[in-house]
């Protein structure tokens, strides 16, 4: 049962030298409840693909086809990408929630924690009184972990790991379908990541909300995430769930990833990074847009461009895999 | 509060060392004000009468340490001393009479001034890349313009040519000041052109000033995801971005402020408006020391209570310095 449903999705950076293409053609499908992870290096186009889904792109970003389509509890769908004004703004938070990257900048400086749950509720929820505001906003932070003396703190007086957290809250208030995550750890110790990743899953549990976790550490994701799509260069090239992921990645760029982080447990690997730098996306290169970087590359890849076609598991976008699997 | 008593406790020695340049400025200047005087009479004045002055001028040949003391145990019961171009009236009364028509004056239009031109920054950030961005050039254009040449071009324009407005004077002749509503409306017909003035020249910088701070702030995560919670339009652009972008716009909004009491020397003069800044070129142009020193005097202490004020704002708007104060 999907949720959200992304179809040939693209989105372009209008910009002097020609138009940037940030996202080509993505078809994403979100289930309700599950954790998709999104992985992909900087400029893959994950973040502008969340900011697309949550209607939050500015010129010179503009959609330049494809839907994004919601579905109600009730069944009913909802295109997304055809919301009035009104009707957007309504939709926003209620149904669908945003984590930011930082904390600190995604909290309004000079307003306190409690006023930025408090906001929002007056504006979706007007019937609400003035005490069940508060209430609802102490819940909202004791859930979180955070204690209610707090909902008159400001961002600066709290930590990194409180700051996300109280972006957390902020995002629950409503009880939001859908919560997308853009790095909402990457600015964190590694022992916040995990109470926060700890949080996050306990929290989805109780809600039961589907989230969107964005973020280019792969080994994170596996831990955290039911499914996960692999973005390069604004195309989805692989998806699949965790577990066949961390076994057997079947896109060679997947594996790159996987090579790129040292892992905590387990045998020792080799690091293998990946070689060389994104490509210029305003002209990808022809074919398969990773060739150039590609340890596997053939003569065709550079001919032809592998569409995304059930692999293994799930999904891959490789003429490798057009009857097997990456050999490790 | 210690981050106020902080800041209080550096205007209190700022102002001390104001007061004593004051001081000492005039006295490491050779000649003194009843020299100036007798030379201005052009006759022999009797020594009596010159002595007499001496003292009505507090000039003394006591120690300086002494002139010191007698210098602030005056200033604290309001003593300035007596101008010499409104010779024998007290420089604390030519203040008084002049001040309150320059805080009107260029107070009032300073503060519409910075109302309107930040509130239109704000809506041009806002609704930057339509049509009123046709306003920048305008603006642009206002911030290069001198203000006293704005002044002589609404002087000919509707004072001489159109008639529609006085060009000097703060009321008309054949009004008695008092509280009465002529009165009142004599003055604020008096006070339009000036005021215009002060605004139509400052406005642009403020303008251009808080849209380009507004621009930068529209750009944070926190006014994104104020957008993302689905606010109205209007409390993302006020409460979230405005809110912000104002804080960088504080202490130059205090130091205009400070500055109204200098007046606008310029506009007062093409106005010949009844000012702090008619008075100041008075005072040049007469050689008059103590009545210089007292404006100069009145000037830095309204502008350290000016930077008093911003900082109280800081205190007040940004809760991020509230932290350092406790």
């Amino acid at each position: 049962m999907n949720v959200l449903e992304i179809r040939e999705l693209s989105v372009d950076y209008q910009s002097g030298s020609g138009a940037v293409h940030a996202v080509s053609d993505v078809s994403l499908d979100l289930r309700r409840g599950e954790i998709l992870g999104l992985a992909g290096e900087s400029g893959s186009g994950k973040s502008t693909l969340a900011n697309a889904v949550a209607r939050l792109l500015r010129p010179p970003a503009a959609i330049t086809s494809g839907s994004v389509v919601y579905h109600r509890r009730d069944g009913e769908p909802v295109d997304v990408l055809g919301l009035g004004r009104g009707e957007l703004r309504a939709f926003r938070w209620k149904e669908l929630a945003v984590v930011f990257q930082s904390a600190m900048n995604a909290l309004n400086p000079v307003s306190t924690i409690g006023d930025q749950i408090d906001d929002v509720l007056r504006i979706h929820a007007p019937r609400m009184s003035r005490k069940e505001r508060v209430e609802r906003t102490v819940e909202l932070l004791r859930r979180v972990g955070i204690g209610a003396d707090r909902r008159r703190g400001y961002p600066h007086e709290l930590s990194g790991g409180m700051r996300q957290r109280a972006a957390i809250a902020i995002a629950l208030a409503l009880n939001p379908e859908i919560i997308i995550m853009d790095e909402p750890t990457t600015a964190l110790d590694v022992v916040v990541q995990r109470e926060i990743l700890h949080e996050i899953r306990t929290l989805r549990e109780e809600y039961g909300f589907a989230v969107v976790f964005i973020t280019h550490d792969l080994s994170l994701l596996m831990e955290i995430s039911d499914r996960i799509a692999i973005m390069y260069a604004g195309r989805v090239v692989e998806t699949g769930s965790a577990k066949a992921l961390h076994k057997a990645p079947s896109h060679p760029y997947t594996l790159g990833l996987l090579r790129s982080f040292p892992r905590l447990h387990g045998p020792r690997e080799e690091l293998l990074g990946i070689p060389g730098t994104p490509p210029d996306l305003r002209s990808p290169p022809p074919g398969c847009a990773f060739h150039p970087r590609c340890r596997f590359a053939m003569d065709a890849c550079s001919l032809r461009r592998p569409e995304l076609v059930p692999g293994a598991e799930g999904q891959v976008a490789c003429l490798l895999n057009d009857d097997k699997g990456v050999r490790q | 509060m210690r981050f106020l008593a902080r800041r209080l406790g550096f205007y209190l020695l700022t102002a001390w060392a104001a007061v004593t340049l004051n001081f000492l400025i005039p006295r490491l200047m050779p000649g003194d004000p009843v020299e100036l005087l007798v030379a201005r009479m052009r006759d022999n004045v009797d020594p009596a009468a010159i002595d007499a002055m001496r003292r009505a001028f507090g000039i003394s040949d006591a120690s300086l340490w002494q002139q010191y003391l007698d210098y602030l145990g005056n200033l604290a019961h309001g003593e300035l001393g007596r101008s010499i171009t409104f010779f024998p009236t007290e420089v604390s009364t030519v203040i008084a009479d002049s001040l309150p028509w320059t805080v009107g004056l260029v107070g009032v239009a300073t503060l519409i001034s910075y109302l309107v031109g930040t509130s239109l920054g704000v809506l041009m950030a806002w609704k930057r890349g339509t049509w009123l961005d046709g306003v920048l050039p305008a603006a642009t254009f206002m911030h290069a313009v001198p203000y006293f040449w704005v002044a002589l071009a609404l002087v000919f324009v509707f004072g001489v040519t159109l008639q529609w407005f006085p060009v000097s004077r703060a009321y008309g002749l054949e009004v008695v000041p008092g509280f009465t509503g002529e009165f009142a409306a004599s003055v604020l017909y008096h006070a339009t052109l000036p005021a215009v003035t002060i605004v139509v020249a400052s406005m642009a910088d403020r303008i251009l000033g808080m849209r380009n701070v507004m621009v930068t702030t529209l750009g944070e995560d926190y006014v994104v995801m104020a957008e993302a919670k689905g606010l109205t339009s209007r409390r993302v652009m006020w409460a979230y971005a405005a809110r912000n972008a104002i804080l960088p716009n504080i202490t130059s909004f205090a130091l205009s402020l400070g500055f109204v009491v200098g007046g606008s020397v310029l506009t007062e003069i093409v106005f010949s408006y009844p000012g702090i800044g008619s008075m100041l070129l008075k005072g040049v142009e007469n050689e008059d020391f103590p009545l210089m020193q007292g404006i100069f005097l009145v000037i830095s202490l309204a502008v350290l209570v000016a930077n008093f004020l911003a900082d109280l704002a800081y205190v007040v708007l940004d809760p991020r310095t509230r932290q350092e104060a406790q």
